[in-house]
């Protein structure tokens, strides 16, 4: 490309003049991840894992709550049960239906949560500096003092079990990092000349922020959080598995992996699925944000 | 804000926007400072300044293209930004067209930012890599409350003006443009808000040789078509004189030596600038630079030199120099036409052995 010649500064506005195709942002992300089949691949099987927990009251052939002392620990595809059954008789493909819809609430809704006030957060901390950023990041340090399960435990331990208190232990877990990502993304950005650019035109530190700063921000903090859906799923199985989630006989799949425990040795395989259910979506979900990582990078 | 008593070169047409009348300076700095503090320890207390830009004062006629040269670190990328109110002055006023500039009397902040733009040095890091070119030159319009139709049809307008063919680019990212290209949409920016003063920093050094020379057309014909005041601020010397009306030199966050373009390339006053000069390749194979005049970084700003701030790499320097800093003179109440110099050398009766003799009255 070749730069127009200085000196004819009234350029004639050619009818015949070609056009540029218009591509937004996101049409570019999009052209770039239509040819990446493994990422697609991956997409589609979430929306799968979402669909068949949402249309479980359809799909379910039983009543996953319903136990039967004659079908106890039954090995795959043993009559019409297709997964077996569990300790109690109760049919596995139900109760997977079914504990997905707990699973993958707990994947999704604290990580939505914890992305929005974390970057919010984040954002903040990174474009004032000096003193907010300290106070925030330095509250986010005593966090991250503790491991993450730790701190799941002990939010838990204190609130109670329970959907909503679940939910809450991981969105406070899963706050500090992305505020992290945010703010690092952000004081980036809050360096380069465009934002003097715009501050030189006047405007306010709010259109500055959701015009220049947080469209920036964006793609890092939004694929950090993809890969954070597949931690919050295996935390949140982690809290059931040790009776600090959901209670049974709730359907959940970390809570089947801890009560099937003591039949491992009986059928190995029925006791394994429910973890192969955590670790097919979580894969899926870390696959796709390493996807949504590379198209939505653009820096040419 | 009284007017002051100066000659400028008579201003090529009246101006709507003219509030000072023609012979006012667009824009008048006086004795503005601007120190950074050096923290350390626990308790993060100052421990330092480094004294990027300490009391410099100037003006500049409307119309006229300010130059300002002198070496990496010595203030000159702070003085724009101090300028363009990006950051806060420690001292100082500033005075846009005879009215004083940020406080209680006189024009708002939002009535310099329109009056006075910035074309930054970096055009990588000076566009949103997010937004499409057409968008980051309508922002500015929009934010001083056009509509967004409005800002589109005038950042189309704008693009065209400066060699960009609207249809073709507006659409596109900044890094599907080259570096010129980036310039042109940096300058077309700038001018979204229909800016009396542009100052630019650095605005053509990153650019190769051919495309400089196509963005210093541009700005010529630019500056002649929108009746604009130029403050360029560069470390190239020979383009300094190509663009320049004045300049400014300065050193270590002062100004040594001001005066008409001529004036100071012909007859450098100051020994910085003579060196600074000498450091100027020339078309001549024969006439190599073999020693750089200037050797060694400048001193650190945080600890400047006592006296005059260059006599560590003065060849002139005697104790006078040590023990005294010269002074440039009254810089505001001299005319444009005058070339002043911050030296011993230079003033008469000043104690240095090459001073002038002291007039007697």
């Amino acid at each position: 490309m070749t730069d127009a010649v200085a000196n004819s500064l009234a350029v004639a506005p050619s009818q015949s003049a070609p056009t540029a195709r218009v591509r937004s942002y996101w049409g570019g992300v999009w052209q770039r991840l239509r040819y990446d089949y493994v990422t697609l691949f991956c997409i589609a099987l979430i929306i799968l894992i979402v669909l068949s927990a949402v249309f479980a009251p359809w799909l379910a052939p039983f009543d996953p709550y319903k136990s039967s002392m004659a079908n106890r620990l039954r090995p795959i595809g043993y009559k019409q049960f297709l997964l077996g059954t569990d300790e109690q008789g109760r049919d596995m493909l139900s109760r997977l239906l079914y504990g997905g819809r707990v699973s993958l609430l707990m994947g999704i809704v604290p990580v939505i949560l914890a992305t929005v006030i974390g970057g919010l957060f984040g954002v903040v901390a990174g474009y004032y500096g000096r003193k907010v950023n300290m106070g925030i990041m330095r509250t986010m340090d005593i966090f991250f003092a503790f491991p993450s399960v730790l701190l799941a435990v002990a939010i838990s331990g204190s609130l109670g079990g329970g959907i909503t208190n679940q939910m809450l232990t991981l969105t406070v877990v899963l706050i500090p990092p992305i505020c992290r990502v945010a703010e690092t993304a952000t004081s980036q950005v809050r360096n380069m000349d465009f934002v003097d650019a715009a501050r030189a035109t006047g405007a306010s530190t709010t259109s500055i922020l959701f015009t220049h700063v947080l469209i920036n921000v964006m793609s890092p903090v939004l694929v950090y959080a993809s890969t954070l859906v597949s931690i919050s799923i295996i935390l949140a199985s982690g809290l059931s598995f040790l009776g600090l989630g959901v209670s049974p006989p709730t359907a959940d799949w970390g809570l089947m992996l801890s009560t099937l425990r003591q039949s491992i040795y009986v059928q190995p395989l029925v006791s394994a699925i429910p973890g192969v259910a955590i670790l097919v979506t979580s894969i899926a979900f870390n696959l796709v944000s390493d996807g949504l990582r590379q198209a939505m990078d653009v820096k040419a | 804000m009284t007017q002051m008593a100066i000659s400028p070169p008579a201003a090529a047409s009246e101006d709507p926007r003219d509030r000072g009348g023609p012979a006012q300076p667009m824009l008048i700095v006086d004795g503005i400072r601007k120190y950074f503090p050096i923290r350390a320890g626990v308790l993060n207390r100052t421990v330092a300044e480094v004294k990027a830009v300490d009391d410099i004062s100037f003006y500049v006629v409307k119309g006229e293209t300010l130059g300002i040269v002198g070496e990496s670190g010595c203030g000159k990328s702070t003085l724009a930004r101090l300028l363009m109110h990006l950051i806060d002055r420690d001292d100082g006023h500033l005075i846009l067209d005879g009215d004083l500039v940020g406080e209680e009397t006189g024009v708002p902040l939002d009535g310099l930012r329109r009056a006075l733009q910035m074309v930054f040095q970096d055009s990588y890091s000076s566009l949103n890599p997010r937004l499409p070119i057409e968008q980051s030159i309508a922002y500015g319009p929009k934010v001083q409350g056009a509509s967004s139709k409005v800002a589109k049809a005038q950042a189309r307008a704008l693009m065209e003006k400066v060699g960009l063919k609207a249809n073709l680019f507006a659409q596109r990212y900044p890094h599907e443009l080259s570096g010129g290209q980036k310039q042109r949409v940096n300058i077309a920016r700038a001018l979204a808000l229909d800016p009396r003063l542009l100052i630019l920093d650095e605005a053509v050094s990153a650019l190769d040789k051919s495309v400089e020379a196509q963005v210093l057309n541009l700005l010529e014909d630019l500056k002649r078509q929108l009746n604009l005041t130029y403050i360029f601020i560069s470390h190239d010397l020979h383009v300094v004189r190509y663009i320049s009306d004045r300049v400014l030199v300065m050193y270590l966050g002062q100004v040594v030596e001001i005066g008409p373009v001529d004036k100071i390339y012909e007859d450098p006053q100051h020994p910085y600038t003579q060196a600074l000069l000498a450091c100027r390749l020339s078309m001549d194979p024969e006439e190599r630079v073999e020693a750089a005049p200037l050797a060694g970084d400048p001193p650190n700003p945080v600890n400047p030199p006592s006296g005059c701030r260059f006599h560590t790499r003065c060849p002139f320097m005697e104790d006078v120099c040590m023990s005294k800093a010269p002074s440039l003179g009254d810089v505001l109440r001299s005319s444009a036409q005058d070339h002043l110099a911050a030296c011993h050398m230079v003033h008469p009766g000043s104690g240095h052995s090459r001073a002038p003799l002291a007039v007697r009255a």
